[in-house]
């Protein structure tokens, strides 16, 4: 199939269908409910199932139980219903049940706004709901990465039996881009027999299946941890991905942005490369695990003066990248989170300001 | 010389957790039997609640999944969606159903979700230590109503069954008890009518289970059985209450 024009909110909802996905529950929440509308009448033509829930947390558990039986899944939200998922997607976690959740971010705290925002950096990659679970966070920067990164959250998913959570903002749903569908994304799932609870029946077993997230012995709860841990030590070593972007001459400041906003700083980089100002750019396509490494070497360059995170929020990647340049060169933020993006003339003003004050 | 009466398959050797004089007992004994005469017991699927059947997975023999307080109603629509061919139910009590998850009983009610539930209303919270329910009755003494269920302050206690039949999709919804003989033989006979419906794929059930919890109600195994009958059931009265066409 060759390429198509369509809404990310859209392609995104395609995309879950192309990677083997016929199972979609969802809430509307401005700006992602033409995902649930595309899908609504997409799902049937496919032999699909679609519902509309009657709340986000609900929604969050119909995926855990129908992901607890050994089905694909996928919900899409935004900001404020992602809040409500965080319950279910702790105890999916803990449950360690695969699931694909997309967050078509808006501006918050509260209702916010609904213009594109990244301010739910935190809430993917640091928690969101309680305990010690952590989600695989991939940060799409046009609709046709989004598609991509649809398709392959379903295998990693089951990869890890975690939910893997897409971090798209505002624009990401709302634009229209060509795209195309690659094949060769399509999966076919894992066998879940040794944990599923499909019926005995389905599996011609005669042992039973238990999906829970109770441990109330201390020694038993603390090795569940344990586990959960080494799982996510595996995506740190694993699942790293990264677009560097101008790296290979001698820039005087490193920016690391993601998402849309590391396309108006790949605009910025590309005029200030017009006045002989080089600035180079790691734009994290994993936000969990972060590429720490990639960050620290790229900051340790002789020539980089300055290490800039800017993203569409008031300062939350900063803390990674402050934690991956670990006080080699300093590290600055800026951004904006009112809903507008800030343009490729604002980014080329803040860049030279703070390498002139480094 | 055979056994005429046994342990079902569906039930496993463990002893229970549950307190002396607690029904929780009889009614998994039910649902097992039930399971077990249907033979359904390699395609059900059961919910366990947050409360004190958290540990139900432990006495039942066949696949289950435990949920968050409340949510058990939309783990079983999500299985019920993609599984279909899959026995579904909901076991969970009062605090459980009738508090914290009340929006999802009652939109899996309305979607007409081909699963059961069975609902244990002993009219206290019994695992986080006998508080308030919303089927707490008047008067009734817990730890946070320790001057007794002021209903000028709270309102009265929720009739689940009542409230779930007001909806005009079909479902089968009644109330039964298990504090006397008479009553186990009726309960288990509007169980399994519950499964019934399900597996025949025509609506929604739900059994309300009046139960007892002598030790948040402060009274012995027989006095709680004693208090069920004369202060619960005049308010909960008992039967059906929807019945398919």
């Amino acid at each position: 199939m060759g390429k198509v024009l369509m809404k990310g909110n859209e392609a995104i909802g395609e995309a879950a269908i192309r990677a083997g996905c016929l199972n979609y529950f969802a809430y509307p929440i401005t700006p992602q409910s033409e995902v649930a509308e595309y899908l609504s009448r997409r799902m049937p033509e496919v032999g699909g199932m679609f519902l509309q829930g009657e709340s986000e947390v609900a929604v969050s558990y119909m995926l855990f139980g129908a992901s607890a039986c050994g089905e694909r899944v996928f919900t899409t939200s935004s900001s404020p219903g992602v809040s409500l998922m965080s319950e279910g997607l702790s105890y999916i976690s803990g449950a360690q049940c695969p699931a694909v959740f997309v967050n078509i971010m808006r501006g918050g705290p509260g209702l916010g706004g609904i213009l594109p925002s990244q301010g739910d950096y935190f809430q993917a990659t640091k928690g969101g709901g309680h305990g010690d679970y952590r989600l695989l966070v991939m940060a799409p920067a046009s609709v046709q990465e989004a598609v991509e990164m649809v398709m392959t959250a379903f295998p990693l998913a089951e990869k890890y039996r975690n939910p893997v959570m897409i971090l798209g903002d505002g624009l990401i749903g709302q634009m229209m881009e060509p795209v195309e569908f690659p094949d060769d994304l399509a999966s076919e799932p894992v066998n879940k027999d040794d944990w599923a609870t499909s019926g005995m029946d389905t599996r011609k077993s005669e042992n039973r299946n238990l999906v829970k997230s109770l441990y109330l012995s201390s020694e038993e709860l603390n090795k569940h941890n344990l586990h959960l841990k080494a799982k996510y030590d595996r995506m740190r070593r694993e699942e790293i991905r990264y677009e560097k972007y101008n790296i290979d001459c001698d820039y005087k400041a490193l920016i690391v942005s993601y998402g849309t906003m590391s396309r108006v700083c790949k605009t910025a980089i590309d005029n200030l490369k017009k006045e002989d100002f080089k600035v180079g750019m790691i734009r994290p396509q994993t936000l969990f695990p972060f590429p720490e490494k990639a960050v620290n070497e790229a900051a340790s360059k002789n020539s980089c003066k300055i290490v800039i995170s800017i993203e569409m929020s008031m300062g939350q990647m900063v803390e990674d990248v402050e934690r991956a340049v670990i006080g080699k060169r300093p590290v600055r933020w800026y951004g904006k989170c009112g809903g507008d993006v800030p343009t490729p003339e604002e980014v080329i003003d803040v860049i030279k300001s703070m390498v002139k004050e480094a | 010389m055979s056994k005429t009466f046994k342990k079902p398959e569906c039930l496993s050797d463990l002893h229970t957790h549950y307190c002396p004089g607690c029904t929780h007992g009889i009614i998994h004994r039910l649902v097992a039997e039930v399971i077990d005469e249907l033979g359904i017991k390699g395609r059900t699927v059961g919910i366990a609640p947050v409360g004190c059947a958290v540990l139900a997975y432990n006495y039942f023999t066949f696949d289950f999944q435990e949920a968050a307080h409340g949510r058990a109603p939309a783990m079983a629509t999500g299985i019920k969606r993609v599984r279909p061919d899959l026995i579904v139910f909901t076991y969970q009590g009062d605090g459980d159903l009738a508090s914290i998850g009340m929006g999802e009983i009652i939109h899996a009610a309305n979607r007409g979700e081909k699963f059961t539930t069975i609902f244990v209303n002993n009219a206290v919270y019994g695992m986080t230590g006998g508080q308030m329910a919303p089927t707490t009755m008047p008067d009734q003494r817990t730890t946070t109503s320790p001057f007794g269920r002021n209903v000028k302050e709270v309102g009265m206690p929720i009739k689940i069954a009542e409230l779930l039949s007001a909806l005009e999709t079909p479902g089968y919804i009644t109330r039964q008890s298990v504090v006397k003989p008479k009553y186990i033989v009726r309960a288990k006979k509007a169980i399994k009518k519950a499964f019934q419906y399900q597996i025949e794929g025509r609506c929604f059930s739900l059994v309300e289970v009046v139960s007892t919890c002598p030790t948040n109600w402060g009274l012995t195994p027989v006095q709680a059985i004693k208090w069920a009958e004369e202060t619960m059931l005049p308010y909960y009265k008992l039967g059906e209450f929807k019945v398919p066409e």
